[in-house]
């Protein structure tokens, strides 16, 4: 330890970033979190992602309270419970530009498969009562509450950009990232549509 | 019966029209739709299909026609001469797009658990017409599915009623079985008359219906995950057969 590398210390001698680095979180609502499988299938690029963007929140990360002032949150599966709504309504106020990230998110998919059989009691039954493998006891304890149908996130808080997909491949999540955080570190509209390298699609 | 639509009477094509800014010649009564193909200008149908009579219910087709405030479905409308089309506007996009969002928001469209993901028109035309969610309140219906018939699957969440299986059953295989029934978003698909399909005797089995179908509303059984059934007792039967020379009939698996 010399006295110059303390004042250089002293003088905050960091290298200058060339773009601001943006705050990114993730959140696993109402699905089988296989869009953040997808996501952690970004392999490498997960490095590169990491030069530009803060994780500041979700299920990869220990953090109990959603972070104020993020600037990108990917928001994965159906608002199904009363937890699910608590944490979309706490990412929209706390979240510049939400993502409904796969098609639990952006259509209900699987999740809201429950939706025509009526009110959350008769899947509950179905599943855990009628099945033979199971203790044929509704759960009370510690899991949240059920909404009456499961719905698409834009149902219950305002969406910016949509990432269809079951789950969208890691390729069709790097292009939307890439777009969105070059978009947003240079202070331009969101990009709504992007075709390349693949077309959009629900499902597959 | 008339299976396809009327010919162009003319050997040659001398009607002048604009088709999206440029002059071409059609031919006398042809559709604005093959026009269009025959020109190699796109133009999304659903509904529409080759070798069937039009129905022109998916109103995906709808183009612009000068003079005429509604618009028009490119499937159903001859041209005329002069007449001035024009295929890919940005309210014709639009338009297209809300009809694509309808027809999701109207069924269980999930193409997560869908036997036909990757092999299906809505799908694709989802793609193509830029939805990436639904605008519109999804309906969640609940309607039985109907896999009575040995062979094949029908399930009413996923049709579109596009009136392919109605029209090739009729007009190729000349059997009928299939109709719709009720009216407006009750609009269902039925086997004689409302019968599960397994116990429709005017079925021939040939499985058209299957083919033409642009979703997973039909679909052939056993393709699904789970769904294969091996009957390895085929073979003792087989060798029994053949050494008493007696082919009794013998009950296959159920699917």
């Amino acid at each position: 330890m010399t006295d110059t590398t303390d004042a250089g210390r002293s003088t905050g001698a960091s290298p200058v970033p060339d773009r601001p680095r943006l705050r990114m979180a993730t959140a696993w609502l109402g699905g089988c979190s296989g869009c953040h499988m997808s996501f952690l299938d970004l392999d490498e690029w997960l490095f590169d992602l990491a030069d530009r963007a803060d994780i500041v929140f979700g299920p990869l990360a220990d953090i109990k309270e959603f972070p104020a002032d993020v600037d990108l949150t990917l928001v994965e599966g159906a608002v199904t419970n009363t937890d699910n709504l608590e944490l979309a309504q706490a990412i929209r106020a706390n979240t510049r530009v939400v993502v409904s990230f796969g098609d639990c998110a952006v259509t209900g998919n699987i999740t809201a498969l429950r939706n025509g059989m009526g009110a959350p009691d008769a899947m509950l039954q179905r599943v855990y009562v009628e099945h033979p493998d199971l203790a044929g006891v509704l759960p009370t304890e510690v899991v949240p509450e059920l909404l009456p149908t499961a719905q698409p996130l834009h149902e219950l808080i305002t969406v910016d950009v949509y990432l269809p997909g079951c789950p969208p491949s890691a390729q069709r999540i790097r292009t939307a990232l890439i777009a969105l955080l070059d978009a947003m570190a240079a202070g331009e509209p969101l990009p709504r549509q992007w075709r390349a390298p693949e077309d959009l699609t629900f499902g597959n | 019966m008339n299976l396809t639509p009327p010919r162009p009477s003319g050997p040659r094509p001398n009607v002048p029209v604009i088709l999206d800014g440029e002059e071409v010649m059609a031919f006398d009564g042809e559709s604005i739709l093959d026009l269009a193909r025959r020109l190699g200008t796109p133009i999304p149908t659903l509904c529409y299909l080759d070798g069937l009579s039009v129905h022109g219910g998916c109103r995906l087709c709808v183009v612009e026609v000068n003079g005429d405030s509604r618009l028009p479905l490119a499937c159903a409308t001859p041209v005329t001469s002069e007449m001035e089309i024009r295929t890919d506007t940005s309210s014709l996009r639009d338009h297209r797009r809300r009809v694509v969002e309808l027809l999701f928001a109207e069924g269980n469209h999930v193409c997560a658990s869908c036997v036909s993901s990757g092999a299906c028109e809505l799908q694709d035309l989802a793609a193509d017409s830029n939805v990436d969610h639904i605008h519109y309140a999804l309906e969640f219906p609940r309607i039985d599915v109907d896999a009575s018939h040995p062979k094949y699957v029908l399930d009413r969440e996923r049709c579109v009623l596009c009136t392919r299986c109605v029209r090739v059953c009729d007009e190729v295989e000349g059997a009928h079985v299939w109709d719709i029934a009720q009216r407006g978003n009750r609009s269902t698909l039925v086997a004689e008359l409302g019968k599960p399909w397994g116990e429709a005797s005017s079925c021939t089995w040939c499985g058209k219906c299957v083919l033409v179908c642009p979703t997973g509303a039909l679909s052939f059984k056993g393709r699904s995950t789970g769904e294969m059934r091996h009957d390895p007792d085929i073979v003792a039967f087989l060798a029994s057969a053949r050494d008493e020379g007696e082919w009794i009939d013998r009950e296959e698996p159920s699917p």
